[in-house]
């Protein structure tokens, strides 16, 4: 979409009834690095590439905790993706401090919605720039939902978005029929592979994921490094015994060597 | 006509006792499970112990149940905004002052809840923290709270020998009793409580904070009144029944036999 003279508020229509803000800021979620998700009948796994502003610095969390239950996988505006899982993570406590009960994650996102949608509708307000892919369990089974900045959300079974999501979605979208019935591991391994595919090309190691996983008896935690390669390590050995076997394995052993300590003291300790 | 005084309260008191013993390396919180409101019994199996899961801190609470749970809700809720923030769970010490910062939010409408909050420190001690029921707390060696405390306290005072924190150098208010004395201490003490507070009885439930976990342990107390004079009562009112009334003049001749005797004595 080019520039044009409607798109300068959020308060003003198009002639052919499109709000240019909105769907600029649907935009900047492209622009952030991938963020995937995936679930089955009883677990929901959140995956996110781990991108670095620069070699000096540490990578951004994509990945936050709601609660025991509940997690959140964000792409675009970072700051504004904390800023809403601060609000999740306040809601589903006051939730659980009233009803004494886990919220279901149909009624997290709604109001999620609602409180975007508010920003599309003030002239003194921005929408929020973030996409976020919200995963939880419930008393309904497990969920993944994701939330648009135009205010809306839908419920997928797996989806990808972020720059180079599409590949990502492709593979997913070969797959995903068979997603409901994985096992765990399955659905990780899934996860791991889709994110290899918004990589295109870099070789995949577990320092550049974060994966976090949530089911029934396992609250939400993220995955460590170390479990993460050994993952990696079962599919990354095909692709290289094509080519110089000996030399590829050595790299992949060098690799858990060289990542064991790392694990999310890299992340920076912002406040969540 | 005297003026009508309003008779609402919005408190009740429940009853009960709660007790904490900070060890060398180990922590002892100890509360009985009776519930009552006046005269009567609401529930024999009540918890007053609350599992603050903050890297080992337990929270013991006696007063207005109604109070304490929402006392308990609230520290829950601060204490998974804590972890949000932070990454970890809060210490021993940051529950004790995050527990004096919410009762004295409510300095004017307080908690009617007398808490006991025992847990091990960050280096592993046992610590045990006190309060009043608007907050003021102190870091203490042992404590009482609740119906029985002013039976407890002066037997734990007698037992526990804690310097007086006036002495300089500052001593260790920490016991050097070990855990199986310290226990026994604790059900020795409630056994005593039980014999004389009414609000106090039925069981005990303890809880042993270590480096390594918590376990719990959980005792009989007397449920009744007067059970043993009811138990000998029983037994001397069968025997005379049994024996019938034969055996009832018998006892009144020896007893006016003893009386003569004693009258003879003094003649």
């Amino acid at each position: 979409m080019f520039r044009n003279q409607y798109d300068t508020d959020v308060t003003t229509w198009s002639p052919t009834g499109r709000l240019f803000q909105v769907e600029y800021a649907m935009e900047a979620v492209k622009q952030g690095s991938a963020a995937i998700g995936l679930r089955s009948r009883s677990h929901v796994v959140l995956a996110s590439v781990n991108k670095a502003q620069s070699e000096l610095s540490s990578h951004q969390r994509k990945i936050f905790k709601v609660d025991d239950h509940i997690g959140v996988a964000i792409a675009g505006l970072t700051a504004d993706g904390r800023v809403l899982s601060r609000y999740m993570r306040s809601e589903s406590i006051n939730h659980s401090f009233t009803y004494e009960s886990p919220l279901p994650v149909g009624r997290l996102v709604v109001r999620l919605a609602d409180k975007a949608q508010v920003c599309t509708q003030r002239s003194w307000k921005r929408p929020y720039g973030v996409g976020l892919l919200v995963g939880g369990l419930d008393e309904s089974g497990a969920h993944l939902y994701y939330n648009c900045p135009s205010g809306n959300y839908f419920e997928y079974q797996a989806f990808a978005i972020g720059s180079r999501s599409q590949a990502a979605k492709t593979y997913l979208e070969r797959r995903f029929k068979s997603f409901n019935e994985s096992s765990r591991e399955d659905l990780i391994k899934d996860a791991i592979l889709a994110i290899r595919e918004t990589l295109q090309g870099e070789t995949l190691k577990s320092s550049l994921c974060t994966v976090s996983v949530l089911g029934v008896d396992e609250p939400f935690h993220f995955l460590d490094q170390e479990s993460i390669q050994k993952v990696i390590d079962t599919f990354e050995k095909v692709p290289e015994e094509e080519e110089d076997g000996g030399e590829a394995e050595a790299e992949a052993a060098a690799a858990p060597a060289e990542q064991g300590g790392a694990g999310d003291q890299d992340v920076a300790p912002m406040e969540m | 006509m005297t003026k009508q005084h309003a008779n609402w309260s919005p408190y009740d008191n429940n009853g009960g006792t709660c007790v904490a013993i900070a060890g060398s390396d180990y922590c002892v919180i100890a509360a009985d499970t009776r519930m009552s409101t006046g005269y009567s019994i609401l529930s024999r199996d009540y918890s007053k112990i609350h599992n603050c899961k903050a890297d080992k801190a337990v929270l013991s609470s006696s007063g207005f149940q109604a109070d304490v749970k929402a006392l308990q809700k609230v520290l829950k809720s601060r204490h998974l905004v804590y972890q949000h923030q932070h990454n970890k769970q809060m210490s021993c010490p940051a529950m004790a002052q995050l527990l004096s910062n919410t009762l004295y939010f409510k300095r004017f409408f307080p908690y009617y809840a007398f808490n006991v909050l025992g847990g091990l420190d960050e280096e592993g001690k046992g610590c045990v923290f006190t309060y009043d029921a608007v907050g003021s707390y102190e870091k203490v060696g042992y404590s009482a709270q609740g119906s029985g405390s002013t039976l407890i306290m002066p037997f734990l005072d007698n037992q526990l020998k804690s310097p007086s924190p006036l002495l300089l150098p500052a001593q260790d208010a920490i016991t050097p009793l070990s855990e199986p004395e310290a226990v026994d201490l604790v059900k020795t003490v409630f056994a005593s409580a039980t014999e004389r507070d009414i609000y106090t009885g039925d069981k005990l439930e303890i809880m042993i904070l270590k480096a390594d976990g918590i376990r719990t342990e959980v005792m009989e107390l007397r449920k009744t009144l007067s059970e043993c004079w009811q138990h000998t009562l029983s037994i001397v009112l069968i025997r005379i029944s049994t024996l019938g009334s034969l055996c009832y003049l018998e006892l009144c001749l020896k007893f006016s036999c003893v009386v003569n005797r004693f009258s003879f004595s003094y003649l």
